[in-house]
This record gives structure tokens, sequence and C-alpha cells, in this order.
């Protein structure tokens, strides 16, 4: 008696990063990176709540970093989802936060959403496609974004280069539903070894590399229990748990341990699928094979018909032959999908936010095609040009020209300063005639007058003394 | 007739381009494998009827029909059949649609020597069909014809299209449908590119490899179960010239296909044409041959149906309802029954009370009274006398089953073999009146067909009287073959032993239908096929989701390249180096030989030992018979006679492992008649001083974590071992 949409959903989102320094710091938790001025949580639980999935786990690393984001949740959500925050020690991996919250997990399906997505694709899609399929998992893939695919294709001569780690080797049915096969993380380098059984089953297997996994899974919650209790040795959900999945589709031994488990949790949803989905990945149902089988040989009345009929009782009766789905949601190409996983994605994720992407961010731009905050003081002959966005309090001199950026609040801009394509957070001090391209620049950073920064990133509480000059320099406080 | 309609559609579709070059195709017309034997011991298996209609027939009207102008037709074996009958047909003739010339090569073995004789002649001046002549289709070739020469302007290294068809998507129907193996290819989806090709002869692996380079190419590809090779092609001159560069291609997938595939340098590509609503399917086996006429009969292969094609002076036959085709001249009796989808060509006579039913049925035959007849191909001038029962099976021409015969389903019987009164022709017998060549012979045929894909029925031995054939392998008769019905039973022919795939894989290449248990256990092996070995996959999980087994077998054939090959093929030129020594040359040479063979390939003095060793024991099967004794005591002599080979190559403790290790690899794979006496030849080969104590305690100690099934031998020797361990020096205080 589950209700449609008993969902529950877990958010990992993570710690503090080193892959994002110096941007993150104990005072600043990935989860907290403010993109457009939002903090990077809230557009996964933005994109939850607009899916009516409201029971929220979210797993955060480290116990400051989940003070923090805990903190913040209360403020901004309390009264509007129901969210419980877990934290889990560092470097505990995917599977290891799922660990952590496992007690707390009691719903038909799981739905696993990384806390750094940034995207517009409806979680509830996937969950009811995963609902629909009965799939023990369901991922989402996206096709790799044009900016980062243009390495991949262009980079001809050099093989090693040639492969984005996050993109995956997935193998997919002709009717793109089904996972067949997936590899990921560094083996994406070798040689690709494919079960011949699985290519049987469908006959026709698409393999594409050219697909990212956006790291959001809906899990059948017995199946996924049952994988982290049996396997004790996997980290990650999408190199151990996925790809195991996947690989024993045909012959799930998951599901014979299930038997047991689904008797003592007395859970309608078991995992047992019927013996004949052992054609199960096959567009044609096997019965239909069966009709054409027979059609073909009724002209020679011979044991084919029945052998094949009896050849499925005897499967029946045979120890039981146990298969999963694995599904896949392919997300179009329309729309929008990104994790902020590096300090290059938080730059492209800031800049798509301003153009592609500003849909997502929920603000409504002006007629420039810019969102500056009423609270926001301008100085004489001071432009914010198109795709900027300037948040609350933040005061700038005359003479200054913003482009391209995002400004955030109570930031104290001097006279004549020229901000293009950067990221400003809050409450940063920016001298007379500085110039700032590119650049990531943390809470409260002072930048002394006449300062030259071009692809720099500084960390939080930064010092740039007057008239120096950075080039593609990340900078932070020791 | 249907080659004038095909002919006039086909004009209309491209003119243009026929009238730069004129469409050329060569046509094989043998086949260069076993499958239809005995009966293609005495004529091609071009000229076979397929429903009354030698199959080349079926190849020429549809070379007619897409507008082909020269045909190039190779003849190989019973060159001067085809010829012949060529020039009888109209085929020959000034008004057929295409000039015929015919090239007789009798030395040809393979597709690949046909090809290269072929370019030797140099008749070939544009793109061309390559097809063999049992391949029926109505398929129509403009459109891949254009896609083929589009793709050459653009890229020359483009040397080929392959044809392709879509088949049911369960596997298990097309495989038991035809009788054909699975194969297994990769395809570009935008560009229809072929990147990978496999087919039964990499299928024993579980799990396909695809080089990482492939996807480094291409975002996406088809990875395809559900296609049929159709063995049609649209190659380019170049084709030929690539068979001439690569003198050791043989066979046009295995070789020449994968060869490309394979191959970075040259960077030829080819490509797939996939056909969906036409028909197009080759004649490959005895299963084949009876889904073909079945879907002949039902007219899949219109307009090259019986009623519209048909080249004989006798009357044609003529469709009638419920699929029956009667030629207006035969004569049967009123009691007769004649059952669906049956043909009964002109002339023919059945007499009372007899029955037929999906079955095709020549010309002239002669059937008697109470005749049953199912699902049988019954050729020209056939006799069945009263109360024969038939059942799936292939009866050629002039044969005679004398009355109350019964043949068993999947029997073959080839020409003019007589069957006498009251006698069962057991299930899937294969008679002809010609002797099976010597088992010897033909295995090491099958092995060349295999491996290197090409033999052909050849000329020599198709000529050879029985009589000659008796006189030179008289000592194989008492075994593989017997002269059926002996004991004052009139009957002619021989008994062939089942050659091509022994007894067990016979079902699936036979006209019979499967039994239920085939099928089940072959539906079983289809998707269980890991079962088995589940448990090690289950341990072998790591954490990026490869299978540990499988990556570690790549990792090293990536990294020894050829090695693998090369110690196989090493060990066989020892083995032949090693028999040819048993006829007589002095030792000293063999180990010259050997020496210089080790040398050249480049492996090590153990495997070298081990390469000997094998050789030897393996001389030990050749002289022996089946039972254990007779092998054990053979294999004692074999010892004895090389004992100075084996320990001038067996010097150190390693080399002795090596040795055993080998043996017993040879017991589990290749010579399993030794299993049995494994424990036995240690010994002697410990008495014989051949393998000191050490090297068997090592091997013991080596095995002693090994798998359980690894340890099967060590058990078996558990008593010798014993024995070695406490008999000598007890001061050796080891134990």
């Amino acid at each position: 008696m589950d209700p449609p949409m008993d969902f529950q959903v877990v958010v990992l989102a993570g710690g503090t990063s080193d892959k994002l320094s110096p941007l993150v710091s104990k005072e600043l938790p990935k989860a907290l990176l403010p993109v457009a001025n939002k903090p990077l949580l809230s557009y996964p639980l933005e994109l939850l709540e607009a899916s009516n999935l409201k029971n929220i786990i979210v797993v955060v690393e480290g116990d400051e970093a989940a003070t923090q984001v805990e903190s913040w949740l209360s403020v901004a959500y309390m009264d509007r989802l129901n969210v419980e925050v877990v934290k889990t020690p560092g470097d505990v991996g995917t599977v290891g936060a799922i660990r952590a919250v496992a007690p707390f997990l009691i719903s038909t399906d799981i739905l696993i959403v990384s806390g750094d997505l940034v995207s517009d694709i409806s979680p509830g899609a996937i969950a009811a496609t995963h609902r629909r399929h009965g799939a023990a998992v369901t991922a989402l893939f996206c096709p790799a974004p044009v900016s980062g695919g243009a390495d991949s294709s262009t980079s001809g001569g050099k093989d090693k280069a040639k492969k984005p780690s996050r993109c995956n080797i997935v193998g997919l049915d002709p009717t793109r539903q089904f996972l067949l096969h997936i590899v990921s993380g560094p083996k994406v380098e070798k040689d690709i070894h494919i079960q011949k059984r699985i290519v049987r089953a469908v006959g026709q297997m698409e393999i594409r590399s050219d697909f990212m996994d956006a790291h959001v899974y809906a899990f059948k919650r017995t199946v996924l229990l049952d994988v982290l209790e049996k396997e004790d040795k996997f980290y990650s959900i999408k190199q151990d748990v996925l790809p195991y999945l996947v690989r024993t589709q045909l012959r799930s031994d998951i599901s014979a341990k299930k038997e047991n488990l689904a008797d003592e949790s007395s859970n309608g949803a078991t995992k047992e699928l019927p013996s004949e989905d052992i054609n199960i990945n096959s567009a044609v149902p096997s019965n239909q094979n069966l009709r054409w089988l027979s059609q073909h040989r009724e002209i020679a009345p011979s044991s084919y018909q029945e052998a094949y009929i009896s050849d499925c009782d005897l499967n029946k009766s045979r120890p039981a032959k146990k298969t999963h789905k694995c599904c896949i949601y392919l997300s179009g190409k329309t729309q929008y999908c990104a994790r902020l996983n590096s300090v290059q994605a938080f730059g492209d994720i800031n800049r798509d936010m301003l153009g592609e992407a500003s849909r997502i961010t929920g603000y409504t731009f002006s007629a420039q095609n810019n969102v500056v905050h009423p609270t926001v003081v301008q100085g004489a002959k001071t432009t914010a040009g198109g795709q900027c966005i300037i948040a609350e309090g933040t005061i700038l001199g005359d003479k200054c020209s913003v482009k391209r950026s995002v400004i955030g609040r109570h930031c104290r801009i001097g006279s004549n300063v020229k901000i293009v394509n950067s990221i400003v957070m809050n409450h940063v001090t920016i001298e007379d005639n500085c110039t700032i391209q590119g650049s990531v620049i943390s809470s409260n950073v002072q930048i002394q007058e006449r300062a030259s920064l071009k692809d720099c990133q500084v960390g939080a509480g930064y010092v740039i003394t007057a008239g120096s000059e950075y080039k593609s320099e990340p900078l932070t406080k020791r | 007739m249907a080659q004038k309609k095909g002919g006039k559609s086909a004009a209309s579709d491209d003119p243009e381009e026929l009238a730069r070059t004129p469409l050329q195709a060569v046509l094989l017309a043998d086949t260069f494998n076993l499958k239809f034997r005995p009966i293609t011991l005495e004529r091609p298996k071009v000229l076979l009827p397929l429903v009354n209609t030698p199959m080349i027939d079926y190849t020429l009207a549809w070379l007619e029909s897409v507008g082909v102008e020269e045909v190039f037709l190779f003849c190989c074996a019973h060159a001067e059949q085809v010829k012949e009958y060529i020039g009888n047909s109209h085929w020959g003739q000034s008004h057929a649609g295409f000039s015929i010339t015919t090239i007789e090569s009798n030395f040809s073995m393979s597709a690949g020597d046909a090809l290269r004789f072929i370019e030797g002649k140099n008749v070939i001046r544009g793109d061309f069909i390559l097809i063999t002549g049992d391949t029926i289709s109505n398929m129509s070739l403009t459109e891949a014809l254009q896609a083929h020469k589009d793709r050459r302007k653009k890229d020359p290294d483009t040397v080929m299209t392959m044809f392709v068809k879509r088949s049911k998507p369960m596997p298990l129907t097309h495989q038991t449908r035809l009788g054909n193996d699975e194969i297994m290819m990769a395809i570009d989806p935008e560009t229809k590119q072929l990147l990978y090709y496999e087919d039964r002869f990499d299928s024993s692996k579980r799990a396909v490899t695809l080089d990482k380079s492939l996807l480094a190419d291409n975002a996406s590809l088809y990875l395809r179960t559900d296609l049929e090779d159709c063995y049609i092609d649209i190659c380019s001159p170049e084709v030929l010239t690539i068979f001439l560069d690569n003198f050791d291609y043989q066979h046009l997938r295995r070789h020449f296909v994968k060869g490309l595939l394979h191959d970075d340098i040259m960077g030829k590509k080819i490509y797939t044409h996939e056909i969906d609503s036409s028909y197009t399917a080759r004649v490959d086996n005895y299963r084949s041959y009876d889904t073909i006429s079945k879907d002949i009969i039902q007219r899949w292969s219109f307009p090259l149906v019986p009623d519209v094609l048909y080249a004989g002076n006798r009357a044609q036959m003529r469709l009638q309802r419920e699929g029956i085709y009667k030629a207006p001249d035969v004569t049967l009796s009123p009691s007769v029954r004649i059952g669906a989808f049956t043909a009964i060509g002109s002339a023919t006579i059945i007499g009372e009370n007899s029955s037929v039913s999906n079955s095709v049925i020549g010309e002239l035959c002669t059937i008697g009274r109470n005749v049953s007849i199912d699902g049988c191909y019954i050729w020209d001038n056939v006799t069945i006398e009263d109360g024969c029962r038939l059942s799936h099976s292939i009866v050629c021409d002039g044969v005679h089953l004398h009355a109350g015969a019964t043949l068993e389903p999947g029997v073959i019987l080839s020409f003019k073999v007589e069957v006498g009164q009251n006698i069962t022709v057991p299930a899937y017998s294969k008679v002809s009146l010609l002797p099976q060549p010597s088992k010897q012979d033909s295995d090491e045929e099958l092995e060349y067909a295999d491996t290197n894909s090409g033999v052909i029925d050849s000329p020599s031995i198709a000529s050879i009287s029985p009589a000659n054939i008796e006189h030179d392998h008289v000592s194989s008769f008492d075994t593989e073959q017997s002269v059926l019905l002996e004991g004052g039973l009139s009957g002619v022919g021989y008994i062939w032993t089942s050659c091509e795939t022994g007894n067990e894989e016979e079902w699936r290449y036979s006209v019979a239908p499967i039994p239920e248990e085939k099928l089940k256990e072959f539906y079983a092996k289809m998707f269980d096929e890991d079962e088995s070995s589940s448990d090690g996959e289950q341990t072998g999980i790591t954490h990026s989701g490869e299978l540990i087994s499988e990556s570690k077998s790549t990792d090293f054939d990536d990294s020894d390249g050829e090695y693998k090959g090369d110690v196989a093929k090493f060990e066989k030129e020892v083995e032949e180096t090693f028999e040819r020594a048993l006829g007589g040359v002095a030792e000293e040479n063999v180990q010259l030989e050997i020496n210089s063979l080790r040398m050249s390939f480049n492996v090590t003095h153990a495997e070298c030992a081990g390469a000997v060793f094998q050789s030897v024991i393996k001389s030990a099967i050749i002289t022996s018979n089946s039972s254990k004794s007779n092998l054990l005591k053979a294999t004692i002599d074999a010892i004895e006679r090389s004992k100075g080979l084996l320990s001038y190559f067996i010097t150190n403790v390693d080399e002795e492992i090596e040795v055993i290790l080998k043996f017993e690899e040879m017991c589990m794979e290749i010579t399993r008649e030794f299993a049995p006496i494994f424990s036995s030849v240690l010994h002697q080969l410990y008495d014989k001083e051949v393998i000191t104590e050490d090297a068997i305690l090592k091997w013991e100690s080596e095995k002693a974590d090994a798998d359980e099934s690894d340890k099967v031998f060590v058990k078996q020797s558990e008593a010798f071992l014993k024995w070695l361990k406490e008999a000598p020096e007890e001061d050796d205080e080891d134990e």
C-alpha cells in the first residue's frame, strides 16, 4: 500500500571537497557555495520540491559542515521540506554515506541525488520511470555537454586526453530504456568487455561513450541495502554498486537472497521477478518470439513449438531464474544538467546560470538581461551589462563596469573597477581601479587598489595588496 | 520468366551508373567446405537441386535481375560438371542477360585462393559483386550499390559493402532455423561502418572485447547479434589486391574481414548494408537447405519460386492450392494424400495410399504404395518401393529404397545408394556409395577447414574410384565405416561416420527437426552459459565493474600480442617435425630442426620441452586404439622410443615441471583419453628418468593451493606421490 510517490530522497551534499579548493573552506562547505548567489544545495532541493519529493535526508561530510548546512536548512526550508541532516566522517564514499543513512530508509524506493547537481531535469520523471519499469535501479544520464565534449571530439591525435573521465561507456537497448552495460571510472580507458549473453537477450546493444552519469539514481530499497550488506568493499555508487547491478541483471543473486529478506520484512515489493523475465530486456516480449517461432514451424509440425513452450515451463520449475531490471533515464538535449565538482565547473555553471540556463536560477532577468537587486547602489557612469547578477546591499563606485559576472551581498566596490566574467561572493571589498577577469573571489576578500586579477581563484579572507598583478593562480590564506 | 521481369526493373534503376562500367560479379561456384558431404563428393554443391532447380540458377537469376552484365564463374571442385551445366543451360546462351565466363582452377583451396586466381586473370575492372553459388536472394542492389559508390568517392579506403539481414530478435530462433552460427557485429549507427566482426570461432568466450580505440573514434556504436550475414558483398577491385598481398587470407570473413578490422595501418573500411524487406539466405548446411526450401515453396523468395524459375527441359511445376506445386504430368493414384507445401516434379509416379507432406519430390521418381514421406527432399530418378517410410531426409538422385525401408530423421542418402528390404537407416546417418575418406585425412582437412577455412571437395578424392580408396585406406575401414546392409540383404553404400562436428552437434545442421531436449539444452546454454563460472565472477568483481578473470586474460593478450598463437603454432610445427621423425629421420637431425624452430618462434626452453613431450604423447594416440591398456602400452612405447629426444630437450627441473603441466593440460583438453592413465604415465616418466622426483614433488607443491578442479591429477597420482616420498632415502626428512 505504497502511495504512488513514496520516495525517500538522499541528497549527498559532500563536505569540503579538495577539488574545489580554495573556494570551499571550513566556513563554507561545498553545499553552501554560492551559485548565482544561491547556495549550491538549494538547486537540488528546489528541484526535488518541484517534483513534490519532500522526504529528504541530506548527508554531509564532517561535523562543522553538517552544522552549517543544518542551520542554513532550518532557516531556508524548515516549513517547506521534511529535511534531516545526517553527518558522516569524511572520505567514506557515496556508499559510506548511504550506509550512514540506511537505518532511516523505509520507503520502497530511494532516490539518491548528488548535492552538487544543477539541473532542470525533473527527479519526479526519473522516479516515475523507475516505478513504471519496476526497476532495481534507474540512473539518470545526460548527453555530455557540448562544451565538455569539445575537447573529446577535436583532439583527434591525442588518444589519452580524449576521454573525459566523467564520461562512461554505457550499453543501451534499442529503445534506450534499459541499461545493459556500464563502465565508469579509470576502466573507461581500457578495452571493453561485454557479456554476450546480454547482447543476445536484446539482439542489439547501443554502446555510447558520450553520456554522462548525472549521479541521480533511483534504487529499490531492498536491492540497495542488500548490495551494501553483501559487498562491504564497495565505495562508490557510480563505480561499484551500479556496475554490479548492471552486470548481474540477468543472473540476479541479490534477489536470490531476497526471498528470506522479503519474508522477514514482509514488504510487498519483493524483488522477485517472474522467470519469463529472462528476456526482459528484449524490446519484443518473449511471447511474440514464441508466436513467430511457431508460425514458422507450423508447416513442418515438429517438436519445435512444444519444446519451446515446455522449455518455458521448464524454466519456471527450474531453481528460479532471477533477473532484475536496470533502467536508464536519458535527459533531453535541451535540458540542463551539470555537476559542480571542480573549480572549472564552478565557473562554468555560474556562467551558464547567467546565460543559457538562467531559467534554473528562478531570478527574473531585467530588460538589460541582468538581475540587479533594488538595494544595490551604483555610482555615476557605472554600468552593469547583460548576464549579470548583483545581490542586495552591494555598493558600486563611479565608472565601474560589470559584465557577465555575479556579485554577492554587501560588497563594496570602488571606482573605475572592471569586473568581467567573474564571480564575487559576499562581503568583498574591491578598491579603486582594479581589474578582475575570469576570476572567483571568495567572501571577505579585500582587493586593494590597482590590483589586477586574471583567471585567479581567491580564497576567503585573502588580502590582495595594492597594485599587484596575478594571473591564473589560486590564492589562499596560509 | 522471372529473369526478364527482374532484369527490366533493374535496368531502369540506374542506367547511367551502368553505362560507365559494366557491373561485374564474381560467383564462387565452390563453397570450400565439407558441410554437404557426402553428396558433394559426386556433385558440386551449387548444382544440388533446391526445390528441383539447381542452386546456382537462383544465384544467376538474381544476378541477372540486379543488372549484372558480366559474371565470372569460378569453379574448382567438379569444374567440368559446372561448366557442362552452364554450357547446356540458357545462361551460357547469348540471350541471357549477361555474359558468363568460367574460370577454372583446380588448386584453389579457399575463397582467398580463388580471388587471388581471379586477380591473376586481370578481368575485374571496377566494383564487383562477390557471391557464392548457393545464395538465394531477391533484394534490390541499387541503393546499396549507389551508397557504396558514394562512399568510395568520399573515402577511397572503402573496400567493401557487406549485406546483412535483420533476423529475428531471438537468437535461438535464427540459429536453430538456419543452423547458422551466431555472428556478433559492431556497427557505427551513422555511417554503417563495420567495426567488429565475430563468428563462432571466437564464440567460446563469454564476453566480447571491443578495442578502446573503437569508442574513442565513435561516440556510439551498435553491438548486434540480430543480424545475419548474407554473404553477398559489393567489393572494390582493391579487395583482390588485398588478398594478393595477404597470401594467408583464406576465408572471406574470418581472415579478410577480421584482418582488415584489426589492421589499423591500411585503414581499409568495410561497411554494411542492412536489408529488411527482401529475402536473402545462403544454403550453408542441411538445416538451411531445409529452411530455405520451405521459404521458397512459401514464396518468400518471389520471383525466385518454382513455378517461375525453372530452366530444366521437362514440364514445369504449377502452383496449386495449399502451396502444392505439381507438374502437369505427374501420375498420382487417386488415393494419394498430398499435404500442404509440397512440390512434386515432372513425370513422377506415386502409388496408392501413399502420403506426402512438406516435401519436395524431384522428377522421374517412382514411389510405390503405402509410402509415407514427410519433410523429405527427394531428388530425381528415385525409386521408393512399397511401404517405405521416410521422414526428414535427403534422398539424392538414383537412390533405390526397397520395400519396407525406413529412413529416420536426418538421414542423407547420396547418389544411387540402395537400401534393402525392411532396413531402417538410423537417424542422422549419411550413406554414400563412396567410402568416407579415412579418418586421418578428413580430420586433417577439417582442422584446416576450421582454422584456415579452406577445404574443398578436392577433385582428386572425388575422382578416385571406390575401389582405389578402399585399397589405400584399408586400415581405416574397420572402425570408421561399414558396408551397409551386409548379411545377404541387398543394399549398397557406406555409412559415413559423422565427420564435420561430431555426433553431438549433428542435430544442429541436420534436416531433421531439432529434438526437444537439444533445444532445451541449446536454450539453456545460450542464457546460462556463465552460470557455472558465476562463482568465480562474484569473487572477481572489482570496484570498477569488470570481471577480473576477463581483464586478466586480455591483459595477457595485449601485452604479449601473438604470444599465444605463436606457441600453438610452434607446437604444431614440432609435432609435424616429430611425425616426420617417426618415419626414420636421425635423432640429431630432429634435435637440430626442433632447436631451429624454437629459435625462430622465440619460445622458451621449457615451452619447447612441453611441445616435444606433447608430440611424443600424441604419437601414442596415433598408433594405438582406444582401450586404456593399449593406450598406456603405446604411450610407454612412445616414451621409450623417443627417450633420447626427450632427455635432450628436458634438461632441468623447470622444464620437467613444464612437461608435467603440459601433460596435465593435455589430459584436460585436447587428449582427454589420457586422463585415466595420467598417474601411470607419470610413473613411467619417472622410471624412464625423463622426469626426476624433484620435479614431481615441486609440481605437487605448486598445485597445493590450486582450485579443486585443477587438482584432479594430483589426487589421481596420490599413491604414486606417497610412494615417491616414502620409498627412497629415508634420511630425507621432509615428510
